[in-house]
């Protein structure tokens, strides 16, 4: 994760594994309630977003992940982390 | 979103192992396959238990699954499955050097089925055993057979996978979780000395039984039969598993393409073990395969754990889907835990 994340990026990822269209994907929507995800779509969406951010998610920690903006800001975190690095 | 180059590999993955195919070559030339007649469908489930067609095929790809009459053995399903394959190869049992049976679901501790197979054919003499890899049976089974021919300890393998796992499943609220998921067959393969270029190319073998509790049957983790459990059901850790297929079914394709020196794209045919259909979805396309050269009948066959891979594979046959020389990709995983794939050249 050299560059710095990109949000249409995410949204376009998570619309593709989730079924649902980008411009739904936003930051104050939930997984669950707004986007319809269940389980086995998180499992998908960790494991896209691990490939395509070369980051690695538990599943604890994204059980504390309600909505796309605790994602997006992992995914913040992480990048700055490599920065410091 | 398919891989352009090796997968990634989480910091905590084992190592695959992967073996290329060496010493005589092995191919298949016959296959059988054969389910109960009975279907029990999603609507049929509905009145058992509180669930709902939408729910299951929405989770899992299945909308029926075939189940054996009570009191039917696994020694039967076997039978015609494996007489199915002898016949395709145009074979007799009496030709056979060996006969592998992988089933989780045997009719009791023993004798194998693999030895009641040769009192029910009248065909002493080949060296016969079951194994148990759950759901990676078959490919385990092929590996075998491929292992004795490559040593010329045998000519003709019969490698067959039975399943009735119907007995383990509780078809009340208790046991929706599994009981939507599985079903009863059997499917078979006759493993000869390749001709030409075809054959067995490449293996990738493996297990990791710190996982055993995301798939079990019966008390955990005294085992069933010393806890004298008179009735165990299979119980799965689904999203576990889930996690453990997606990124399997990635690696091992990846990994037995590379020792098999071929490339992802081309691959002719992906036959994989029929968990569930969202598992082969996101495997597919994240290898990058279009469905056309995917094999998947989950939504009739539901998981029929070792049977699953021959029971596609079977399919794929008879709709004229596999041709000689295809470059077939065979894949599966299950409780264990365990995996096992195979690239194949088909003759």
């Amino acid at each position: 994760m050299s560059d710095k994340p990109d949000f249409t990026e995410l949204q376009n990822l998570a619309a593709e594994i989730l079924g649902v269209n980008a411009d739904d994907v936003q930051m104050n929507k939930s997984f669950a309630k707004d986007l319809a995800a269940d389980s086995l779509d998180l499992v998908e969406l960790i494991a896209a977003v691990e490939d395509k951010y070369g980051v690695e998610l538990s599943e604890e920690r994204l059980d504390g992940m309600k909505d796309i903006g605790a994602l997006w800001v992992f995914l913040e975190e992480e990048h700055a982390k490599r920065q410091e690095v | 979103m398919a891989i352009t180059s090796a997968p990634r590999v989480r910091s905590d993955a084992l190592p695959l192992r992967t073996f290329k195919a060496q010493g005589r070559p092995s191919a298949i030339y016959g296959v059988g396959a054969y389910a109960p007649d009975a279907v029990l469908s999603n609507f049929d489930l509905e009145k058992m238990f509180d669930t709902s067609d939408q729910w299951i095929t929405e989770r899992t790809g299945i909308r029926t699954r075939h189940i054996a009459e009570a009191g039917t053995r696994t020694l039967d399903l076997a039978r015609e499955a494996g007489s199915r394959a002898l016949a395709a190869a145009g074979i007799g049992a009496q030709d056979l050097d060996m006969i592998i049976v992988g089933t989780s679901t045997p009719d009791g501790p023993f004798p194998s089925i693999a030895c009641r197979l040769q009192d029910e054919w009248d065909a002493p003499g080949a060296y016969s055993y079951d194994i148990l890899a759950a759901c990676t049976s078959f490919v385990y089974g092929l590996a075998n057979a491929d292992a004795a021919i490559a040593t010329g300890r045998a000519e003709n393998v019969l490698v067959i996978g039975a399943e009735v796992l119907s007995r383990n499943l509780d078809y009340t609220q208790r046991g929706t979780g599994t009981a939507v998921i599985f079903g009863d067959g059997a499917g078979a393969a006759v493993v000869r000395p390749a001709e030409g270029s075809a054959g067995f190319k490449a293996w990738c073998l493996g297990g990791d039984g710190r996982g055993y509790e995301q798939v079990t049957c019966g008390n955990i983790p005294q085992g069933a039969y010393a806890a004298k459990d008179p009735n165990p059901i299979i119980n799965m850790k689904g999203p576990e598993v889930f996690k453990f297929a997606v990124d399997i079914f990635l690696r091992q394709a990846y990994e037995v393409c590379q020792t098999a020196g071929i490339s992802l794209d081309e691959i002719d045919l992906f036959v994989p073990h029929q968990a569930n259909f969202r598992i082969i979805d996101a495997a597919a396309r994240r290898l990058g395969l279009p469905m056309e050269k995917v094999v998947h009948n989950i939504d009739e066959f539901g998981n029929t754990s070792s049977a699953s891979i021959p029971l596609a594979l079977d399919e794929a046959i008879r709709a004229g889907r596999v041709k000689s020389g295809d470059k077939v990709l065979l894949a599966g995983f299950g409780a264990g835990l365990t995996w096992g794939a195979t690239l194949l050249e088909w003759a």
